[in-house]
C-alpha cells in the first residue's frame, strides 16, 4: 500500500467564498464562538495583523478594509467530496479527512501513470487548473503522510525504515499530536518525535494517553488507520447561495462555471456522464425559474457542459435577480465515448452527428431542429407532423405531394387540366376537426402540379401542396 | 537533392481542377447516382457530384424539381446517412416522402431564418457526418457565400444541393453543377447548365414528365 495524501489549505475559503472569489484582505468567522472571532484570515489580512481568534472589532481596528464571511462547514465538506469525485480517477480508494485533505492508495495506480512524479504533476495540474491551493505527500502510511503533506509538497517515500527515520526528525510542533499534548510534551524537555519514540510503552501512555499512543502508532504503521472509502454518489445536486443578489447572465458565469466543473468531476468519478441537467434560480419574490439543459447524448466535459448551459442560461431572461444557482441531475448514465470504425476513413472536421446537433441548437435553439414523422391519419394536414419518427408506418397508396403548404390558400389560377382526381377525403368526425373534401392533382398555366381540393359545398379551388 | 516531392505530369493532369480538352477518358468525378438514368448519363461521374456543390434552378415550384433529388436522398437515408433539409419554403410532406422511400430517422430539417440559413448549411456540410445537405437560402445568396458552402461541401465530403430560382441562371456561380428545371410544352425539362468536368457544354435538354 502507498498512501498520498492531498492537503487544502485554502478550502475553507474556496467553500465559504463560492460564489464570487475573494479579493484583497478577507477572513473566516468562527460561527461556533459566542463572540464573533476570526477562524482564518487570509494572506492579505494577516500581513496587515489580523490573526486567528481575534475579536472582529479588533480585526476591523488593524484592517478596515477586512471582507469577512462565516466559515461554512457544509460547503468545505461538499467541496471536500467534490475533489474526491476528481481523485476518483486516479484511484479506487479515495477517503475523506476531515475537513481539509483526501488520502487515497495509489500504489495500486502507480503503473497505471507510469510512476509517482507523472501522477504527482497530473494530481497537481488538475488541481491548480481548479483553482485550488494544495500539498501533496505519499508513504506506506496514511498518517505519516498527511503528516508530511504539510511540509514536504510533492514527497514520496516508499521505503518504511526511511519513513520512520523522517518522522523521528520532525519537530513535535509538526507531529499532528493534539496541541495540548504538545504543549506538556516540549515542557517536560522533549523537541523531536525520536525521543518520544524511545520512550518505554507504559511511561508514554501515561504521560499523552492511550489516543496519542494511538496516534504515534499510526504514524510509524504500527497500527492500522481505518479510512472509509468513498463512495461516488449516483446523482448531482449543488447549490450555491448568492451574497446578494445576481441580475443578467453574466455574473452568473462564474457559480455557473464551479457547478459544471463539480458536475463533470462527479461524472469522471463514476466514469458516467450526463444526457440532462437543470440549472435552478431561486429569486427573492415569485416563482424560481428552471432551464432543462438536454444533449442528443451523454456528455462529461466540464468545458461543453459549461458551454451549453451557458447557451442556455444567456437565453434565458431572468424576471428578477437571483439569490442561488442550483445543478441537479437526477441520471447520471454510463458514458461511452464516440467509437470510430477502426477503417473508416476522417472525413472533414470529423465532426460526429451528436457535436453537429449540439452546435447547431446552441445557435439556433431546440425549437430549429426537427424531424419529420409520418402518422396514420387520412387528413391531409394530419398526416405528417414534427416528431420523433420510429418504426416505418407504411405510406398511403395515393399519389402525395413533396410539400405541402403550411394552410391551404385559394389557387391562384383556374387549373389548365385535372390530371387525376376526385379523391374524396371525408374524416375526423370524432375529434371535432372533420374535413371533408374533394381533391385533384392539377396542372397549372405554368406547368406546375398543384394538389387542390374543392369542398362539396364552395366551388372555389384550395391548393394545398406542389408536387415539386 | 530536392526534398519537395515533384508530382508527375500524369498526377497534374489527373486533376478533377484540370480540364484536358484532348483528353479522351474525362476527369475523375465521384458523384450519387441521381436515379434518373437520363440524367445519370449526362452528367461526369453519372450523377450528383460528391464534395461538391449543385445548384438547381427552377422557373416555378410544382414543376418537379425536389423529385429530381429524391431518389438519390432516399438512398441515402436508407444507408444510414443524414439528410438536412436547410429552410424548406413549405413543410416537407411525409406520406411523399415516406412514398419515395426515404427513411425519416435520417432525415432533419432545419428551420432557420435568412441569417442563420447559410451558416447552419455550411456547419451541416463541413461536419463530415452528413451525407447530403439541401438548402433553400435567401434568393439573393452572393458568390462568396456560395464558395464558402462549395469549399465546406470539399472538406466535409458531403453533397450540397441548393435550390434557387431561376432568374439566377445568369449570375456567376461557383458551383460544380447547375441544372435548370423549366416547362414548355406542358412537359418539364432538364437543362444541364454548367457542369465541372463536361467537355460539351450544349447538353440536350431533358424531358422529365410529361
Amino acid at each position: 500500500m502507498f498512501w498520498a495524501c492531498l492537503r487544502f489549505p485554502g478550502l475553507a475559503f474556496s467553500a465559504a467564498f463560492a460564489a464570487a472569489p475573494e479579493a484583497g484582505p478577507s477572513a473566516l468567522l468562527d460561527q461556533q464562538a459566542r463572540q464573533r472571532l476570526i477562524a482564518l484570515p487570509n494572506a492579505e489580512a494577516a500581513a496587515q495583523g489580523v490573526r486567528r481568534g481575534q475579536s472582529l472589532a479588533a480585526a476591523r481596528a488593524l484592517c478596515p478594509a477586512l471582507a469577512v464571511r462565516p466559515r461554512d462547514r457544509d460547503a468545505e465538506a461538499g467541496l471536500l467530496a467534490e475533489l474526491a469525485a476528481w481523485c476518483y480517477q486516479f484511484s479506487g480508494h479515495v477517503s475523506l479527512v476531515p475537513s481539509q485533505a483526501i488520502l487515497m492508495e495509489v500504489g495500486a495506480s502507480l503503473r497505471l501513470f507510469d510512476g509517482w512524479p507523472k501522477l504527482v504533476a497530473q494530481l497537481k495540474d488538475g488541481l491548480s487548473e481548479q483553482g485550488h491551493a494544495h500539498t501533496i505527500a505519499a508513504t506506506p502510511f496514511p498518517a505519516a503522510s498527511w503528516v508530511f503533506a504539510a511540509s514536504a509538497d510533492g514527497m514520496a517515500l516508499p521505503d518504511v525504515d526511511g519513513v520512520r527515520r523522517m518522522l523521528g526528525a520532525l519537530p513535535l510542533a509538526r507531529s499532528g499530536l493534539p496541541a495540548s499534548t504538545v504543549t506538556s510534551l516540549q515542557a517536560m524537555g522533549f523537541r523531536r518525535l525520536e525521543e518520544v519514540f524511545h520512550l518505554p510503552r507504559p511511561e508514554l501512555t501515561r504521560r499523552i494517553g492511550r489516543q496519542g499512543v494511538g496516534w504515534l502508532d499510526r504514524l510509524r504503521g504500527e497500527a492500522p488507520t481505518a479510512l472509509p472509502a468513498w463512495q461516488p454518489p449516483a446523482s448531482f445536486r449543488q447549490t450555491i447561495e448568492f451574497d446578494g443578489e445576481l441580475d443578467g447572465s453574466q455574473p452568473l458565469l462564474f457559480p455557473l462555471r464551479r457547478l459544471t466543473r463539480s458536475l463533470a468531476n462527479q461524472l469522471a468519478a463514476r466514469d458516467g456522464g450526463v444526457q440532462r441537467f437543470t440549472l435552478t434560480l431561486e429569486h427573492a419574490r415569485g416563482e424560481s425559474t428552471r432551464i432543462v439543459v438536454a444533449m442528443a447524448a451523454p456528455q462529461r466535459e466540464a468545458e461543453r457542459l459549461f458551454e451549453l448551459a451557458r447557451t442556455r442560461l444567456e437565453r434565458t431572461t431572468l424576471p428578477e435577480p437571483a439569490r442561488s444557482l442550483e445543478l441537479h441531475a437526477d441520471e447520471l448514465p454510463a458514458f461511452r465515448p464516440p467509437m470510430r470504425d477502426l477503417f473508416e476513413p476522417i472525413k472533414g472536421d470529423g465532426l460526429d452527428w451528436t457535436t453537429l446537433d449540439e452546435r447547431l441548437r446552441a445557435r439556433l435553439g431546440d425549437a430549429a431542429l426537427k424531424q419529420i414523422e409520418l402518422v396514420a391519419d387520412h387528413r391531409p394536414e394530419r398526416a405528417s407532423r414534427y416528431g420523433t419518427p420510429t418504426a416505418k408506418v407504411p405510406p398511403p397508396p395515393q399519389r402525395r405531394p413533396l410539400w405541402l403548404l403550411r394552410r391551404p390558400e385559394p389557387l391562384r389560377h383556374e387549373p389548365a387540366v385535372l390530371l387525376s382526381g376526385p379523391e374524396r377525403i371525408e374524416s375526423g368526425w370524432w375529434d371535432e376537426d372533420d374535413i371533408r373534401r374533394d381533391y385533384y392533382i392539377v396542372r397549372t398555366p405554368q406547368g406546375q402540379r398543384a394538389w387542390a381540393y374543392r369542398s362539396p359545398e364552395a366551388q372555389s379551388w384550395m391548393l394545398h401542396g406542389w408536387f415539386a | 537533392m530536392n526534398a519537395i516531392a515533384t508530382p508527375s505530369l500524369a498526377q497534374v493532369l489527373d486533376h478533377p481542377g484540370i480540364w484536358r480538352r484532348s483528353a479522351d477518358r474525362q476527369p475523375r468525378v465521384r458523384a450519387l447516382p441521381t436515379g434518373w438514368t437520363s440524367l445519370d448519363a449526362k452528367l461526369p461521374g453519372g450523377g450528383w457530384p460528391q464534395g461538391a456543390l449543385s445548384e438547381i434552378l427552377f422557373e416555378h415550384q410544382g414543376l418537379g424539381e425536389l423529385d429530381l433529388v429524391m431518389p438519390a436522398l432516399a438512398s441515402l437515408t436508407q444507408e444510414h446517412r443524414r439528410v438536412i433539409f436547410i429552410a424548406p419554403p413549405h413543410l416537407p410532406y411525409a406520406p411523399a416522402l415516406a412514398a419515395a422511400g426515404v427513411d425519416l430517422r435520417f432525415l432533419h430539417e432545419i428551420q432557420a431564418g435568412a441569417s442563420e440559413a447559410a451558416w447552419s448549411m455550411e456547419q451541416c456540410l463541413r461536419s463530415g457526418c452528413c451525407g447530403a445537405v439541401v438548402g433553400w437560402l435567401p434568393a439573393d445568396i452572393d458568390y462568396r457565400s456560395l464558395r464558402r458552402l462549395q469549399l465546406a461541401a470539399e472538406s466535409g465530403d458531403a453533397c450540397a444541393l441548393i435550390f434557387r430560382d431561376a432568374s439566377y441562371a445568369a449570375q456567376n456561380s461557383p458551383a460544380a453543377l447547375r441544372i435548370k428545371v423549366s416547362n414548355s410544352d406542358e412537359a418539364t425539362y432538364v437543362d444541364v447548365l454548367k457542369s465541372r468536368g463536361l467537355l460539351t457544354t450544349t447538353a440536350p435538354l431533358l424531358r422529365m414528365r410529361a
